[in-house]
This record gives C-alpha cells, sequence and structure tokens, in this order.
C-alpha cells in the first residue's frame, strides 16, 4: 500500500528548524562553529536643518576583527526623497532596505504621489517586528515630503525615535558626543555637512568598527545630493612612485 | 579632575553628595569611580603610605609618579590574586613643576595622558578631548572644556546626577569647589509633540 504524503502549505516566515541542528553541531564539534556574519560595525548619523535633512556615514565593513570592505556604501536609497543608513549585519540592512524600496515604488505607482518618509518608517518597523529583532538592522531613516522633513531612528526590535539628530552603530556614543555639544536648530547647509563631518569622523578615529572615509547626503524639497566619499581622511600614506610592472601573462 | 557626585546601589541612585576626588600628600589628587568601599579602601592604604613617608621628616614628600606607581602595583597584585580592588582611579599631581596624569583601571592596565576619562567618559568625552585639547590651555579653557564633556554625560549616561565637583592641583596645592550645577538645554522645537507626523513612534 503506498503512503499518502499529505501536501502542507508553506509556513510564511522564518523556519526555525536548522536552529536545532546548528546548536547540536556547535556542541557536538567542538570547530564546527557557524560562519560568523558581516557586520557593518558602524557609525551613522542624521540631522534636520533649516532646509531638510543630512545624513552621513562611514565606510568600513568589518568582519570580526578583520575589515571586510574598506570603502562600502552604507546610505541606501529609499525613494527619490529618502535615504536610510543601516548599521548591524551588512546583508539585513541591504536586503532590508531593498525590499522597501521596491514597495515604495509599487505604491508610488499605485497612487500617482511622492512617498511619504512614514511610510518607508511603517513598513521598515512592521518587518523588524515581525521577526523579533532577528533581523539585526539598526537604521536612521531621513528625509523631506510634502510635510516636511523627517528623521527617524529604527532599532532592530522594531521600535522608532522621531529625532532632530540621530546617530547609531558602534561609533554612535563618539558621534552623538559631537552632536549633544554643537548641534543648533535652524543650522544651514554648509554648517550641517560641516557638523555631520565632525561627527563621523569623532566615530572613525575614536571607534575601533568604523573608519575609511564619510560619506554624505543632503535631502531638500525636491531635491538630492548624494556626496560618496565627501572625505577620506585615511588615505594611503606611502604609494610607491615608480609604480608596478606586471609581466604581460599576468590576467586580463 | 571633575566628577559628579553620585553614588549608587545598583540602579538606585543612592547617596548624592560623594567626594569621588581626594587629595593625596602635597602633590596629588586621586579620582575614582567604581566600587565605592574599594575606594576607601585604596584611602586608607594612601594614608598609610603617605604617613609613613612624612615620618622620615627628610624635606621629600611622595609625588604623583610615586604614588601613581604604588596604586599600579597594588592594582595589578589584586588582581593576579583573584581579587580586584573595583575601581578606575585617575590620578593627577604638580611637583618641582612637572605635571603628571594617569589613569589605573581594576586589572592594572595604566597609562599617562594628557587627558583621562573613566568608564563612559572614554566613550563619550575623549572624542571631544582629543579634538580640543591643547598644550598650554589656562584655567578657563580647561574648565570650559570639562564642562563640556559633562555636559554630554549628563544628556547621555543614565548614572549621571547634575550636580558635579571640581578640583585643581597646582603647584601651590589643591584647591576643591563647591559642587555645582551645569544649565542643560531642552527646548528644541523638534522636542515639542516629536510624532505628530509619525504615530506610533516615540
Amino acid at each position: 500500500m503506498t503512503k499518502q504524503m499529505v501536501e502542507v502549505p508553506p509556513k510564511g516566515g522564518f523556519s526555525f528548524d536548522l536552529c536545532r541542528r546548528n546548536a547540536m553541531l556547535a556542541k557536538k564539534n567542538e570547530g564546527a562553529k557557524a560562519p560568523s556574519f558581516r557586520k557593518t560595525g558602524t557609525t551613522i548619523v542624521g540631522l534636520i536643518f533649516q532646509d531638510g535633512v543630512i545624513l552621513g556615514a562611514d565606510t568600513r565593513a568589518t568582519e570580526g576583527p578583520i575589515v571586510a570592505d574598506k570603502n562600502c556604501e552604507k546610505i541606501h536609497y529609499i525613494a527619490p526623497n529618502i535615504y536610510c543608513c543601516g548599521a548591524g549585519t551588512a546583508a539585513d540592512t541591504e536586503a532590508v532596505t531593498d525590499m522597501v524600496s521596491s514597495q515604495l515604488q509599487l505604491h508610488r505607482y499605485h497612487t500617482g504621489r511622492e512617498s511619504r518618509v512614514v511610510t518607508a518608517l511603517t513598513l521598515l518597523k512592521r518587518h523588524l517586528f515581525n521577526y523579533q529583532g532577528h533581523v539585526q538592522a539598526a537604521l536612521v531613516l531621513g528625509g523631506v515630503d510634502v510635510t516636511g522633513p523627517h528623521l527617524h531612528t529604527i532599532y532592530p526590535h522594531g521600535s522608532t525615535d522621531t529625532l532632530p539628530f540621530a546617530t547609531m552603530g558602534s561609533g554612535s556614543l563618539a558621534a552623538m558626543s559631537v552632536f549633544e555639544d554643537k548641534f543648533k536648530e535652524g543650522l544651514t547647509r554648509d554648517e550641517g555637512i560641516k557638523l555631520v563631518t565632525e561627527a563621523i569622523c569623532a566615530g572613525i578615529f575614536n571607534d575601533l568598527g568604523s573608519g575609511s572615509n564619510v560619506d554624505v547626503c543632503v535631502i531638500t524639497k525636491g531635491d538630492k545630493e548624494y556626496l560618496r566619499n565627501h572625505l577620506m581622511p585615511n588615505l594611503r600614506t606611502y604609494v610607491s612612485e615608480k609604480g608596478y610592472t606586471f609581466p604581460k601573462k599576468t590576467g586580463q | 579632575m571633575f566628577s559628579s557626585l553620585t553614588g549608587s546601589y545598583g540602579s538606585t541612585l543612592r547617596y548624592k553628595s560623594v567626594e569621588r576626588i581626594k587629595p593625596i600628600g602635597k602633590h596629588s589628587l586621586l579620582g575614582a569611580s567604581g566600587e565605592l568601599s574599594d575606594f576607601q579602601e585604596i584611602l586608607r592604604y594612601l594614608d598609610e603610605l603617605i604617613l609613613y613617608d612624612n615620618m622620615w621628616d627628610d624635606g621629600n614628600s611622595l609625588g604623583p609618579k610615586e604614588v601613581f606607581n604604588y596604586l599600579t602595583r597594588v592594582m595589578y597584585n589584586r588582581r593576579n590574586k583573584f581579587n580586584p580592588l573595583w575601581n578606575s582611579l585617575v590620578l593627577g599631581g604638580v611637583k618641582n613643576g612637572q605635571k603628571y596624569l594617569g589613569m589605573v583601571s581594576m586589572i592594572g592596565v595604566h597609562f599617562e595622558d594628557n587627558h583621562v576619562a573613566t568608564g563612559f567618559g572614554n566613550h563619550l568625552a575623549r572624542p571631544i578631548f582629543r579634538e580640543e585639547w591643547h598644550e598650554n590651555m589656562s584655567f578657563e579653557d580647561g574648565v570650559k572644556l570639562l564642562e563640556k564633556c559633562m555636559k554630554v554625560l549628563l544628556y547621555r549616561d543614565r548614572s549621571a546626577v547634575n550636580k558635579l565637583q571640581m578640583a585643581k592641583i597646582t603647584e601651590e596645592g589643591v584647591t576643591t569647589y563647591k559642587p555645582y550645577s551645569l544649565r542643560t538645554h531642552w527646548g528644541y522645537s523638534a522636542f515639542e509633540n516629536p510624532t505628530v507626523g509619525a504615530e506610533g513612534s516615540w
């Protein structure tokens, strides 16, 4: 007699079946540890100035004690008027911001209007709360829409804050000390960029998880400016003037 | 040297007038964070040390470098016996025109620098120091810089209280000032009705 297999519809969300097997493996063979994931030990900041929002981030991605990427992009595109900086696990921040970005694009087609920052905020926080903090993405979301400039922080467990200035990541304390000292309301564009750069530099030079260059993104009503590598305070000190010559057969 | 006058008991702010900066001998100031009872024990050790030194009556007195070295040895040896004195100590002083500022942690890690901090100050105050400290600062500049750092700590450290003690040591001797409070600024327009646009946020 043939055994009848009952077709069970696939369950949604994370399946935690392999967690038990991983724990068992880790206990059984001392060496079979799960590979550590790439984190963006980071400094990300945002502030509201008189015409809009300025976001800033460093560019170092770490894998434990090693620098995996020395010039990565931590300011992600969400909508033409909304950008998001991400700290935490690099894959999580990348995936979550891409997902919300495409959802917002569809929403824009559906409504025919410019996306609002609170829409992105709600989509992100609902997703993160749903996964109860297992999606380790700590985000600084900023943008300008019809209701004005907005800046929010989103924590991995799904709570959000609405703030005039915010910092996240391992370098957040160093950057926050600069902000608490020097922030005023109604900063001009240049003052705002200078303050954001100073805060990120405080994170770069005083936190081991952050480093390399400073990225800045300025969003105002109807206009955005992504200043990639706005400041590069960590250039290579010694570069050989002779240059390098490779034998002709070396690669393409 | 600045410290806040708090003595916490776990997460309760139990004592709000604890002086955590004490003069040691004629030439040094000792500030501590961590376990208060261990700090009082350290003060007793140092008391004995200074007393014995005075008994020699030879016109010489222990300077900050000597006291610092003694403290380092004490902390490191206690750590080796698995019975640490749970403190982070800051020792500053002047002797014969030579200035000295050093820090000892509870495991005996010690170093000398132009600006030191304990606890949360390491994360919040040292970035500011590194940017804004320079040689030949006047007394007023130094006080302003330290007050700036204490203000940031007041905003961002949960165990901070707005009551500060300041102590100064120069070639002439130790001066301790009366405790005072800092003025804080909470009047950002963004703090009034912050979530008017985003319901469900904080």
